[in-house]
């Protein structure tokens, strides 16, 4: 079948910055191209140059064709007719993406008119079948909605909708899944496959994730510094690795279904800025394979296997990661081949070494297995019993009427033991925040009762407070904005120092706080002499670790980490989950971490609570909620995490679940998660039902360290 | 609060390799200002108007207060620069005084007015509760009261010398949309995580406004500050004109506008040289707060 | 819904007695009626002044409060007393309102539709010649007093009468011509004649603040999402531009326009006194020269309903126009 797409040594640029530089590629029709690269890899803008919207000030050359119809420099007229025909476009984040002020209906049917001669009422009847069409329940009323009344996922399969209006033959999908939660994003990927059986669209998936494309693509792209590094069949790249930077890409993806926890190898540095680019090999400075040839000149891509491209000099002497069967195999030792990231990791990562192994807990015993003997530690660094937070919510921008109450916490009991991390996972609207601010604040909650380091927050004199403030500590989500953008490194770090003067620091009493800053750097692998830098001055990863060195500062004994590595690239990541490995070890920490990724959580948790709607789902030792969880919520959520693994991917059955997370301010009655339940839907009896439709279950005890709030629950082993 | 880097060294314990000193803030946003041609200009011809206003008087004989009764209402000539008035003074020595006190007032005014918007806007914004909902309506109250009438039922109270009291109460009158502007923006500072961070700390709520809200803010509050300046010159002339503000015998560019405005069909030169320096200075001053904005906000598409 | 507009109308309603009540105590205290007779010849008897001013509650051997709680009494009965020489102050105000409505109204109009639509095309164009004339000329406007703008009007307007259409076309002073008879439409031309000068003064001013703000508006939309996902769709830039750019741009435009609307009812004093126009703004400024506390604070009282009034319609057409904001879903006290 002749390409209905190609692109050839397409270059776009920015004045001197080179933002892509020689991409080519071809789609087939209904082929799934994945091109796979991190934040400034020059994807997105890539795809705008393909659509021919790129921002003014941008200029692309070489050559893109549509059917064998060159696109590139073609006047506006002839990309006009062709946009949203012939190659449509998706987008990442669907909140913006549709004009706020028109109907969703119109906004569809004008995409059907543009392109063709049809009545007004035609348009709208179109488009409330394709409404219908990527699973939109009550199509024709949800026609006449705004956007603003759709959640994200809906706004998405409504992007999806018009991307499909009139039949095209190339989809392009830039990051659609990556603004939306796991569960979501499962229902997205299969609308999007939906619509690619209606249209027989080649579809073209931009991501950042490797395991979205490992399930979806049939050829994957990666992309490195505006090139790609290597090209092949999904097989082939996730397999058949021949470019170390996806060797490491993915090593350094935490996942989901790894047993035990081998440790993440991250790849050192950070990739360059698009204006100062090494002139040899561009990832070179943090390749471990590095020789001197590789700075002489960018390398080509080598034709290394049948359709298979990669971009490495050293491409024959690269082994793959691990293989699909779960477990993690180490590079394998002795072969004489070269070991990327064996060793020379510094003392950030301790565990480079004993991948696969047991890492030591400092809860006492860790498991690998169910069998496992459980015994958590005996004292208790955080309490919390029957919490609950509710708001009143207000509708209207100008007329605030109260419509409700939300529970945005409705009774969550959870408690971590000294040395053991407790992870807290749920979706957007689970209320893993909520909860999380709550037992920060340190306020008298509305019902229920927080205590921390065993003092009871209802009851806090002042001292009491400020003696908690100074043991727990905080690491948030966006490094760049928990760091004040006018204080230099100095400042901020030496805050806490200054805010508790007589903190009676275990190792450290009575110095001054430059030495405790340089140790604190130190501590974190960055260098202590840029203290006097400003955070903009630092990369993501780094910033990170500048937020976790001023939790740090007066040694805590309690970290709470809200979402501490979702705002990171991939590649970066892995070695800050490393780094918080390796401090809790080292300083005898205990964490309460807040995340929506499951796959972070299980490298660094002993414990995990899920939650859903403001309740506790399921909580237990990881090893069992992760090996077989109970509640359906659960299975769910691990089932919709797509695996870094092309072969596991395509034989996985996915439970879907239905619909979007019911309005928090008027839950189900009984079970909160009946309305989506799959066991609820499809397993029970209508006797069976009526307990759950009645009754709110508790969390019950189902195994040595694992409890769920299902009346039916049962495990079950989805990843 | 900021430790200087010689401390720092000496603090730091071991030996650390050498390191470029980091831009600072201030320098940056100095060089990107100077790097925009408005920037260049507003700031060019605002210094040449001061130094005018400064330094003009002593280059000539006429004081703003003699009166050359041998020329009533002459046009310009080399004995009176800009000509002279109906009572025969020096348009000249006026009229860079009614610049000099102009943009004396504005500047204090703006002065008084940011710094007031600041602390009123941020302690509203972040304690919220009962001191918003005081100072929201206390803000409220002076906006719906109309300024123009208030300061001009209360002008004879500026009598001779009491121009201080003018620029107060011209000030008292400018600051509340800069206020509820300053108050949305701590609101949503306060969300920020490292505000946040700083409270989670325990570092005292007083402590997190002035390190942490107040720095924060201090981009929006040096370009309103500037635009307040060309407000206040604004609304000082208007009051002038009317002989509501600066009162006689001191002159401000106000008061010979309106001197001036009735002369000004023939006899040009009483009025257009008030108006034009008025017109030059409110933008340069205009053009210096647009720059500023663009060298403090750099994500910001330049708006020239 | 009807709880918060009650709540909301009757905290404007306190806001505006206040408001009124403070800038009565103000004139009442700062301002001195019985001046007004000192210059008189012969000087009326002490004895008559004060029995003129006692009637009209301007008497300051009154007790502050007294004269305040008389006003105010009568104010609630919606009589705001009378004016210094004794007339009624409502009934003047409710004619010069309408005077400077319709000196205003035309203004209002062209400068904020002419604003718009420069600052749109020039936000379109950026750095374009258009965006850079249109730039420079609204800062330079933005500099210019309205005093000295509606003086430089009156000269144009002048030099165009003799240079341009040879006799007097444009004129200046007051709102038409007195004792004039030339029929419906000829009273109708004389009003236009007499509105075009301070028509064009208003307009400049409010052109260069719209084009200005709507400039920043439509840029900040100009790089929005759904742009490029109209654009995605096959719609022409222009078209994407108009229908999705300026449509969104615009609604925090309109609202602005509705407190504009509302500060230049005793806002326009310049043009009113400039051109002779007796409306609200002269009033203004005559009844503080002749210490008429009643007027002043009726004016102030005015000003205050105006802009109260504004921020309303500011807020409805706001929900008229963004269907986001009546069910933006707001979580805690708010």
């Amino acid at each position: 079948m002749s390409p209905v797409l190609e692109v050839e040594r397409l270059e776009v640029s920015f004045g001197d910055v080179h933002a892509v530089r020689g991409l080519s590629y071809t789609v087939r029709p209904g082929e799934v191209l994945g091109i796979v690269g991190e934040s400034g890899s020059g994807k997105s803008v890539a795809a705008a140059a393909v659509m021919g919207l790129l921002p003014p000030g941008a200029r692309a050359s070489g050559s893109v064709r549509l059917h064998g119809r060159q696109l590139l420099g073609a006047p506006e007229r002839e990309l006009r007719a062709v946009r949203g025909r012939t190659v449509s476009m998706v987008f990442q984040d669907p909140l913006s993406a549709l004009t706020p002020v028109y109907r969703v209906g119109d906004q569809i049917a004008e995409a059907v008119r543009v392109h063709q001669k049809v009545s007004r009422e035609q348009a709208l009847a179109k488009a409330v079948d394709l409404l219908d069409l990527v699973g939109i329940p009550d199509p024709r009323g949800r026609a006449l909605a705004f956007p603003h009344e759709f959640s994200g996922g809906m706004r998405q399969r409504v992007v999806i909708a018009m991307a499909i209006a009139n039949d095209p033959d190339v989809i392009i999908c830039d990051e659609p899944t990556t603004a939306l939660d796991v569960t979501v994003q499962a229902q997205v990927l299969e609308v999007l496959k939906t619509a690619q059986r209606a249209t027989g669209a080649a579809i073209v998936m931009i991501t950042h994730d490797l395991g979205v494309v490992a399930g979806f693509a049939d050829r994957v792209l990666v992309m490195y510094a505006g090139r790609p590094v290597e090209v092949g069949d999904v097989d082939d790249v996730y397999y058949r690795t021949r470019m170390p930077y996806t060797v490491g890409l993915l090593g350094s993806v935490p996942r989901v279904d790894a047993g035990g926890r081998r440790a993440l190898v991250p790849i050192d540095g950070h990739p360059p800025a698009p204006a100062a680019r090494p002139p040899g090999c561009p990832f070179a400075p943090r390749c471990p394979m590095r020789i001197e040839a590789c700075e002489d000149r960018e390398p080509p891509l080598f034709e290394v296997g049948a359709g298979h491209q990669a971009a490495c000099i050293r491409w024959d002497e690269v082994r793959p990661w691990a293989a699909g069967d779960g477990a993690v195999r180490p590079w394998a030792a002795g072969d004489g081949a070269v070991r990327p990231w064996a060793a020379g990791d510094g003392a950030v990562r301790p565990w480079a070494h004993d991948d696969g192994a047991v890492r030591p807990s400092a809860g006492g015993g860790g498991g690998d297995g169910p069998g496992w003997p459980v015994v958590r530690g005996a004292r208790r660094v955080l309490e919390v019993d029957g919490l609950v937070k509710h708001y009143p919510v207000r509708k209207g921008a100008i007329f605030k009427r109260r419509v409700g109450t939300v529970h945005a916490v409705a009774g969550v009991s959870f408690d971590i033991r000294e040395g053991e991390t407790l992870g807290l996972v749920g979706e957007s609207g689970s209320g893993k925040t909520t909860a999380l601010t709550q037992i920060l604040e340190l306020a008298e909650p509305q019902e229920g009762r927080v205590v921390v380091l065993g003092r009871d927050t209802a009851r806090l004199t002042r001292e009491q407070r400020a003696a908690i403030r100074r043991d727990m500590q905080v690491v948030f989500q966006d490094p760049l904005a928990a760091l004040d953008p006018r204080m230099t490194i100095y400042d901020i770090l030496a805050e806490p120092l200054r805010t508790h003067p007589r903190a009676p620091l275990r190792a450290h009493g009575g110095r001054a706080p430059g030495a405790r800053v340089a140790e604190l750097l130190d501590l974190v692998g960055l260098d202590p002499s840029h203290a006097a830098r400003y955070p903009q001055d630092f990369s993501g990863g780094q910033r990170q670790r500048i937020g976790i060195a001023r939790a740090l500062a007066l040694e805590p004994r309690l970290l709470v980490l809200d979402e501490p590595v979702s705002a990171l690239d991939v590649s970066i990541r892995a070695g800050v989950i490393n780094l918080l490995d390796s401090l809790r070890t080292r300083l005898g920490l205990s964490y309460l971490f807040v995340a929506h990724d499951l796959a972070v959580v299980r490298y660094l948790a002993d414990r995990v609570a899920v939650m859903y709607l403001g309740r506790i789902a399921e909580i237990g030792r990881v090893e069992a909620v992760y090996g077989t969880p109970a509640h359906p919520y659960t299975q769910a959520l691990l089932s919709a995490i797509p695996l870094p693994d092309p072969v596991r991917e395509r034989a996985r059955e996915r439970t879907l679940l239905d619909g979007d997370l019911p309005d928090p301010a008027d839950p189900p009655s009984g079970c909160r998660f009946r309305t989506r339940c799959p066991k609820f839907a499809g397993v029970l009896t209508g006797a069976e039902r009526s307990l759950c439709v009645d009754t709110e279950p508790e969390i019950r005890t189902l195994g040595e360290d694992q409890g769920a709030a299902c009346h039916y629950a049962e495990k079950l082993a989805v990843v | 609060m900021t430790l200087s880097e010689e401390e720092l060294a000496e603090e730091r314990t071991g030996p650390g390799p050498a390191r470029a000193a980091p831009p600072s803030r201030l320098r940056v946003v100095t060089g990107r200002f100077f790097a925009s041609r408005q920037g260049r200009l507003g700031f060019a011809v605002l210094a040449v108007l001061v130094a005018l206003a400064c330094a003009g008087p002593l280059f000539s004989p006429w004081a703003y207060t003699d009166k050359d009764f041998l020329a009533f209402l002459r046009p310009p000539s080399a004995a009176h620069w800009f000509g002279t008035s109906q009572t025969g003074a020096d348009v000249y020595a006026m009229t860079l005084r009614g610049m000099r006190r102009s943009l004396l007032v504005g500047l204090l005014a703006a002065l008084v007015s940011t710094a007031l918007a600041a602390l009123v806007g941020a302690f509203a914004g972040y304690f919220l509760g009962w001191t918003d909902r005081v100072l929201s309506r206390l803000t409220d109250l002076l906006l719906v009261l109309p300024a123009f009438l208030i300061l001009a039922i209360m002008s004879p109270l500026f009598g001779a010398g009491q121009w201080p009291l003018f620029v107060l109460m011209l000030a008292l009158f400018l600051w509340m949309v800069t206020s509820k502007i300053t108050r949305g923006m701590t609101i949503s500072l306060k969300q920020r995580e490292f505000v946040q961070a700083a409270r989670y700390m325990g570092v005292p709520p007083m402590k997190i406004i002035f390190s942490h809200v107040l720095p924060n803010l201090s981009s929006l509050l040096i370009v309103d500050a500037t635009l307040n300046v060309s407000a206040a010159i604004l609304t000082e002339t208007s009051l002038s004109y009317f002989g509501f503000g600066i009162q006689p015998p001191d002159v401000s560019l106000g008061t010979l506008i309106a001197d001036g405005s009735r002369t000004a069909v023939y006899a040009p030169w009483t009025f257009w040289f008030a108006a034009g320096l008025l017109v030059i200075t409110v933008l340069a001053v205009n053009l210096v707060g647009d720059a500023l904005r663009d060298a403090f906000d750099p994500t910001a598409r330049r708006s020239r | 819904m009807a709880g918060f507009l009650a709540r909301r109308l009757l905290g404007s309603v306190l806001l505006v007695a206040v408001a009124a009540s403070l800038a009565y105590l103000l004139a009442a205290g700062a301002l001195d009626p019985r001046a007004n007779y000192a210059d008189r010849t012969p000087k009326p008897p002490p004895a008559v002044v004060d029995a003129r001013l006692t009637e009209l509650n301007l008497n300051d051997r009154t007790p502050l409060l007294r004269r305040y709680l008389t006003w105010a009494g009568g104010v609630l009965h919606g009589d705001f007393g009378r004016s210094v020489t004794g007339t009624p102050v409502g009934e003047d105000l409710a004619r010069r309102a309408g005077v400077t409505f319709r000196l205003v109204l035309l203004g209002l109009v062209c400068g904020s539709v002419l604003g718009v639509l420069c600052g749109a095309y020039a936000a379109v164009r950026q750095y374009g010649w258009f965006d850079r004339l249109s730039t420079a000329a609204a800062f330079v406007l933005l500099a210019v007093p309205v005093v000295v703008l509606a003086n430089g009007a009156i000269l144009a307007g002048t030099w165009a009468n003799d240079q341009v259409f040879g006799h007097r076309v444009l004129l200046v002073g007051g709102e038409y011509t007195a004792g004039l008879d030339a029929g419906f439409w000829g009273s109708l031309l004389d009003r236009l004649r007499h509105l075009a000068l301070p028509t064009i003064t208003l307009s400049l001013g409010l052109i260069a603040v719209f084009s200005r703000y709507q400039r920043t508006m439509m840029l900040d939309v100009l790089g929005a999402d759904f742009i490029r996902t109209a654009m995605a769709k096959g719609l022409s830039r222009r078209r994407a531009l108009i229908r999705h750019g300026l449509r969104t741009a615009l609604i925090p435009v309109v609202t602005y326009f509705a407190f504009t609307t509302g500060a230049l009812l005793t806002g326009a004093t310049f043009t009113e006194k400039i051109f002779g126009w007796h409306g609200l703004g002269e009033r203004l400024i005559s009844s503080i020269f002749t210490n008429d506390v009643n007027t002043v604070a009726a004016i102030a009282c005015l000003a205050a309903v105006a802009v109260l009034c504004a921020s309303f319609a500011a807020d409805a057409l706001h929900a008229l126009l963004d269907p986001r904001v009546l069910d933006a879903r707001v979580r805690g006290a708010g």
